[in-house]
C-alpha cells in the first residue's frame, strides 16, 4: 500500500463500479460524470469496469447513427483527472470477445478475486 | 454511523425510493445520522413538485418533505441531471434541494458509508 496515502486520513479510497453498456441507459455516462467531478476533491479513486460496463471502454465507437452524443473520448482525459486506477474484469472481457487491444485507454485486466479484495479496502463503492 | 444516501431511481416505477425512505428512518431510529440523502439519475424525479400520485397509496414525494423539513435531513437533487429531466429550481419538494455533483463526492468522503439505491 502506498505509505502517503496510508497517512493521510483525508484521503479516502473510493471505487467506482461500471456495470452497464455505454448508450442503452444513461448510467455509463453520468457515472463518468461523478467519476470526473470526485477527482476535483483528490481522493484515492479506482474505477472497475464489470459485466456489459466493459462496453463503455471499447474503442473506434461511432454514435451517428443512434443519434447519441458519444463520449469515449472523455476516458481519454481521466489521466489528465489523476484517476490511473482503471481495472476490467477478466471473464467480463472475454466473455464479450474483447481484448485489451480493443479499448480506447490503457487499462489493467484483474481476477473477480482481485476485484473483490479490492472492494473490501474501499471507504465507498459507487455502482453505476 | 454517519450514513450518505443515494438514490438512483425514480419513485413508483422501482423500489428504491421505498427502500431508502424505509432505511433512513430505521437508521434515524437506530441514532444514527444521515449525512446527506442524493437524487441522481432518473432518482432526481424524486424531488419534482407537480407529481400528484393517487392518494390511496403511500406519496413518495411527501416523505422527503417529511424527511428534509421536519427531520433536518439535507436532501440534494443532481442539477444536471435535474436539467436533463426538466426538474427545476422553484418546482422541487418542500425539504428538499438543487445543487451540483459535488455534492455527492462530498458526502462519500464525510460519511461511514455510502448506500445506493436503485
Amino acid at each position: 500500500m502506498d505509505e502517503e496515502m496510508e497517512v493521510n486520513e483525508n484521503v479516502k479510497k473510493v471505487m467506482f463500479v461500471m456495470r452497464k453498456a455505454p448508450h442503452g441507459s444513461i448510467y455509463s455516462y453520468e457515472g463518468l460524470e461523478t467519476v470526473l467531478i470526485t477527482a476535483a476533491y483528490e481522493q484515492d479513486m479506482t474505477m472497475v469496469f464489470v459485466g456489459d460496463g466493459v462496453f463503455a471502454l471499447v474503442k473506434g465507437q461511432d454514435t451517428t447513427d443512434i443519434g447519441i452524443k458519444g463520449f469515449i473520448k472523455t476516458y481519454g482525459a481521466l489521466e489528465h483527472y489523476d484517476v490511473e486506477k482503471i481495472y476490467v474484469d477478466r471473464v467480463s472481457m472475454e466473455e464479450r470477445g474483447l481484448t485489451p487491444d480493443d479499448f480506447a485507454i490503457d487499462v489493467e485486466v484483474k481476477e473477480a478475486e482481485e476485484i473483490a479484495a479490492l472492494m473490501e479496502e474501499q471507504h465507498a463503492t459507487i455502482p453505476y | 454511523m454517519k450514513f450518505a444516501v443515494q438514490v438512483l431511481e425514480a419513485p413508483y416505477n422501482n423500489q428504491a425510493s421505498d427502500t431508502a425512505y424505509h432505511f433512513i428512518k430505521a437508521a434515524l431510529d437506530k441514532g444514527h445520522t444521515i449525512v446527506r440523502v442524493f437524487f441522481y439519475h432518473n432518482g432526481v424525479v424524486n424531488a419534482n413538485n407537480s407529481a400528484e400520485p393517487p392518494n390511496d397509496d403511500r406519496n413518495i414525494y411527501k416523505r422527503w418533505t417529511e424527511l428534509g423539513k421536519e427531520k433536518g435531513i439535507d436532501i440534494v437533487a443532481c442539477i444536471a441531471a435535474s436539467k436533463r429531466r426538466g426538474i427545476k429550481e422553484g418546482q422541487i419538494v418542500e425539504g428538499t434541494r438543487i445543487s451540483g455533483l459535488g455534492q455527492l463526492a462530498d458526502m462519500t468522503i464525510e460519511a461511514d458509508r455510502l448506500i445506493t439505491f436503485g
